[in-house]
């Protein structure tokens, strides 16, 4: 009986193709939207978390003027000196690598080359507190750091760019009016979470920077590395309270510098990566939802259009239970034909997409369990209900239903 | 004598409605039809011989009095034991042929075969068997669509009799038909009748269609008029 039910089934089925295909439609729709869309959620929220880990030990950013937003502070306040960082390193005992940070916005030449990239200057504990490694050559050494030499380790994506060749090391490029030798290339460490390419750097040593690029002695701001055996906390308030000491702030006063905390800046960023996540899914959830009405709606309108059929087939002998056992029959089939197409789909379309977007793929099959179950049951339910209102007529009314 | 009748109406009652609106359909009817009989029912529209015919064909059930087929009341079966009745013992030609109309000739009549739980094979030789005695071999896989009434009504009585039941109920068989195609249809149904034994039950308005019956029933007014032997 029921592999009868399953061939007038699929005979059903290919007999009508417009409606079966509108409503595995439905169900295609509803199921790959909510899969491709929490996977590309899932994929971005698990970049974040990967990025947050690739941070190094954690790390304080100590700027001039009050923060304003995320990354920014307000213009104004006393700029920092090199002799901040010195009095830094001696005095405050919960830091490990300070590093004074003074960076611009300018373009490198290289033959006929040119590029639009930051530069840093700074000393070598740059490189230990932000966990970067050398992929060849090396850092900069005292002689060089003292006395302002004119050389420069760069990021990955200006070697591919300015020199596309494998060994730059004793190359030089010019920045302004200087020409810089090569001397080290960083390992690559990708897009920042904020989305910047953190390999499209050159870094030189402060004194450099100061005296041949930006001619002045400021310093834009402090990097320092917390000790593993103190808390960010503790870090901040000694840094904090030190600071208002040295600027000669009064207790009334507000601070004039303000401390950032990167790794917690990148987790409330992947907080707001998984809020995101969710809201796309409940939109997906939507899509579900219309996808269910239309699967609903089809069925409902192919149950009342066969009354007549279903008069036939109760007149010649057929049972309640046999009518609704092909009905029942019809909307699993058209469901999980549906839901198999939209989970494909849904996989194909997601892996391409994370591919586009550089996310990791990330499957969730919950998630795809969820959907399937959903439209799967809003086609049983919607195909079996009106059927067994069409079954239980009397065979005459059925008959008589035009 | 009553055991003997294969289908017996004992003062059967059917009311519509309800309150004012209440129509009286059969109004306390006794009839016997035996086996082998081929019988005609006429009347004019109102006269309760369609609502009569719904009795006779387990499709409804009186609302007082007894029907009984082949002595079992039907009117003490459920739902599910007159569709089994229908399944096995009942066949049904419609005015309008009531056939799937996407569904192949040959598919239409392998339908009740089908309900009976009959093999693939044997379903596809009775059904082209039955196909082959109303005239239409080589017509198995066109669709009543593609079909002209006279041979829809053709594969509807092939539907009907492949399953071999013990009485055929027709409702106006030839209500949709010329006279050629109704005298067609009527002589397959004679031939049946005859050939096979199938008792035949049959409701027109047509006297030349009743003149093949072998007795003619007359309703009028939820009563029986007349009840006489033609041949």
């Amino acid at each position: 009986m029921l592999w009868n039910a399953f061939n007038l089934a699929q005979r059903e089925i290919r007999r009508n193709v417009l409606r079966s295909s509108l409503t595995t439609l439905g169900i295609i729709i509803g199921v790959s939207a909510v899969i491709i869309m929490v996977t590309l959620g899932n994929g971005a929220t698990a970049a974040v978390t990967a990025d947050i880990a690739n941070l190094g030990s954690n790390l304080l950013t100590v700027m001039p003027g009050q923060r304003t937003g995320p990354g920014g502070a307000s213009g104004g306040a006393k700029p920092f000196k090199q002799r901040d960082v010195d009095l830094l390193t001696r005095e405050v005992t919960s830091v490990g690598a300070v590093a004074p940070v003074s960076s611009q916005g300018m373009s490198a030449i290289v033959g006929n080359k040119n590029r639009s990239l930051t530069v840093t200057g700074t000393t070598n504990e740059y490189f230990g507190s932000g966990g970067w490694q050398l992929a060849s050559g090396r850092f900069f050494n005292e002689n060089e750091i003292r006395s302002g030499a004119a050389v420069c380790v760069i990021g990955e994506t200006v070697r591919k760019e300015l020199f596309g060749a494998a060994n730059v090391i004793g190359e030089h490029l010019r920045l302004r009016a200087v020409s810089c030798e090569v001397i080290g290339l960083l390992r690559s460490k990708g897009k920042s979470p904020f989305g910047m390419d953190r390999d499209d750097v050159v870094v030189m040593p402060v004194r450099t920077f100061q005296r041949r690029l930006s001619g002045s002695d400021d310093i834009n701001q402090i990097q320092l590395s917390v000790l593993d055996s103190v808390s960010t906390e503790k870090a901040q308030q000694d840094i904090s309270r030190y600071m208002r000491e040295r600027r000669r702030l009064a207790d009334t006063d507000n601070d004039d510098f303000s401390i950032m905390d990167q790794k917690e800046l990148a987790s409330t960023l992947s907080g707001t990566t998984r809020t995101l996540t969710a809201l796309l899914a409940a939109i997906a959830a939507v899509s579900l939802v219309v996808g269910g009405i239309g699967i609903m709606n089809i069925m409902l309108v192919s149950v009342t259009e066969r009354t007549r059929e279903i008069g036939i087939r109760l007149a010649i002998g057929a049972l309640e239970r046999d009518v609704l056992t092909q009905f029942l029959v019809e909307a699993v089939v058209l469901s999980a034909c549906g839901g198999l197409v939209g989970v494909s789909f849904a996989l194909v379309v997601s892996s391409l997409g994370a591919r586009a977007l550089g996310l990791p793929w990330v499957l969730d099959v919950k998630i795809v369990a969820l959907a399937l179950l959903f439209s799967a049951g809003v086609g049983v339910v919607f195909g079996f209900f009106p059927a067994r209102k069409a079954a239980r007529l009397n065979p005459i009314d059925a008959l008589r239903h035009e | 004598m009553i055991d003997s009748a294969l289908i017996a109406f004992d003062n059967v009652r059917k009311v519509y409605g309800t309150g004012q609106a209440q129509v009286e359909a059969l109004a306390g009817i006794n009839l016997q039809v035996h086996e082998g009989e081929f019988v005609a029912v006429m009347g004019p529209s109102g006269s309760g011989k369609s609502t009569a015919m719904n009795i006779f064909g387990c499709l409804d059930v009186p609302t007082s009095g007894a029907y009984r087929f082949r002595g079992v009341d039907v009117g003490a079966l459920d739902r599910h034991q007159r569709a089994l009745l229908r399944r096995f013992y009942l066949g049904f030609v419609f005015q309008g042929f009531n056939l799937l109309n996407r569904t192949s000739a040959l598919e239409n009549v392998e339908l009740p075969l089908m309900y009976r739980g009959t093999p693939r094979a044997e379903r596809h030789a009775r059904a082209r068997t039955a196909l082959d005695s109303v005239g239409l071999l080589g017509w198995e896989h066109h669709t009543p669509n593609e079909l002209s009434g006279g041979q829809a009504q053709r594969v509807a009585i092939a539907r009907a009799i492949v399953a071999e039941p013990s009485v055929l109920f027709a409702d106006e068989p030839t209500g949709n038909l010329d006279t050629a195609r109704s005298q067609e249809i009527m002589e397959l149904l004679v031939r049946f009748n005859r050939e096979r034994g199938i008792t035949i039950v049959m409701v027109t308005h047509e006297p030349d269609m009743a003149a093949y019956a072998s007795r003619t029933i007359k309703f009028r007014d939820g009563h029986v008029e007349s009840d006489e032997r033609t041949h």
